[in-house]
């Protein structure tokens, strides 16, 4: 089971990725208008239709993606991806008490992540079914958008999940939509999952450049 | 608002709101008062249960959760290792003011549950989220160690 759930993670973090060969081959869609279907911009995260303005297709790759990374690196999503053996908590200190990640990302044998955190935020405690660290290789701590970005692009640190099943994951994943729905003492992530979802889509429509 | 649960085998019929927390139905519903009140916010163990046979703890465990579940509490836990684990501390007399003990127990059969023998850093990851004001920590090690071996 815990196998199962590892690779889950693995396929569904937001960790998201393409191959590379796909990068090389997609069609690169028109710049954005104003379609009526972009969502608007939301506490902190702008609209696709805000990078319409931008005809370069690379500029505007990198432009989407850095908009995508301000929800990745934000603490909701880094705590959980820690560089170390500990995961974090508030604004990025360490996690009270000492956890520590284990074989599998779902904490110590007898002190595992459910032991406090359940399948939803309750009081002051953060929650979503399935709550656990992403792997090593997905760490996000201390690493830039650029470094976040092409980490995701590699086969080996993405789950090797296509650039479809990463948009869904995205847009639909429970563990992401955790980052709107912290307990009150926390920030959420900027923005709402489906916008996060409507900027990944472009960002991998307009070729998935990553930012410099 | 009218629940089932199951505690300790005993099926109760209660009627409180799903959102209360388990640890207040188990002390002022159920009347298990060995399950303590330490912190109200899963940073001192003192409340540890066992839902499912792993370790919960009640302050921040909405009683809707383990609807359907099986909970356990420090007056219902048994088997070899529960034996072996209460064996080993009354013989090495591991508490002092005794309040964290039920939540150190609770977590001590979690991990021997787990792991047969586990190593010192094994019981300190397993039991860093328990906290004793009396820092009964260095007993608490070794009481884990003997109930290991008892327990084999």
């Amino acid at each position: 089971m815990k196998s199962f759930s590892r690779n889950l993670w693995a396929a569904t973090s937001l960790c998201v990725a393409i191959g590379l060969g796909c990068v090389v081959s997609c069609q690169r869609s028109r710049p954005p208008t104003s379609e009526p279907t972009w969502l608007p911009a939301d506490r902190g995260l702008r609209s696709v239709a805000d990078f319409a303005v931008i005809s370069d297709d690379d500029e505007r790759s990198r432009a989407l993606f850095l908009e995508v990374a301000k929800v990745l690196q934000h603490d909701r999503c880094v705590n959980c991806h820690p560089a170390g053996e500990r995961p974090l908590q508030r604004s990025g200190e360490p996690h009270q008490p000492l956890v520590v990640r284990g074989e599998d990302g779902f904490g110590a044998p007898g002190l595992g992540c459910d032991t406090c955190h359940g399948e939803s935020s309750y009081l002051n405690m953060p929650g979503s079914p399935h709550w656990h660290l992403a792997p090593l290789e997905m760490a996000w701590e201390g690493k830039s958008a650029r470094a976040i970005c092409q980490q995701i692009q590699d086969p080996q640190r993405n789950g090797g999940k296509s650039p479809a099943e990463l948009a869904q994951h995205m847009t639909h994943d429970e563990l992401v939509a955790y980052g709107w729905a912290p307990p009150e003492q926390l920030e959420p992530a900027p923005g709402n999952q489906r916008l996060l979802g409507q900027l990944f889509q472009a960002w991998l429509d307009s070729g998935a450049v990553c930012p410099e | 608002m009218k629940l089932s649960i199951e505690v300790n085998g005993d099926r109760h019929d209660i009627d409180v709101d799903p959102e209360t927390p388990l640890l207040w139905v188990l002390r002022d519903e159920l009347r298990l008062t060995g399950t303590k009140y330490g912190c109200g916010v899963a940073q001192c163990g003192a409340c540890t249960v066992h839902v499912d046979g792993r370790p919960r703890r009640a302050c921040v465990a909405p009683v809707r959760s383990v609807v359907d579940k099986r909970v356990t509490t420090i007056e219902g836990v048994s088997g070899p290792t529960a034996d072996a684990v209460r064996k080993a501390w009354v013989s090495i007399d591991v508490p002092q003011c005794g309040y964290c003990q039920s939540g150190q127990i609770m977590s001590a059969v979690a991990l021997l549950t787990k792991i047969r023998r586990p190593s010192d850093e094994d019981i300190d990851h397993a039991m860093s989220g328990n906290i004793c004001r009396c820092a009964t920590y260095i007993r608490i090690r070794r009481a884990i160690h003997q109930a290991a071996g008892d327990a084999e």
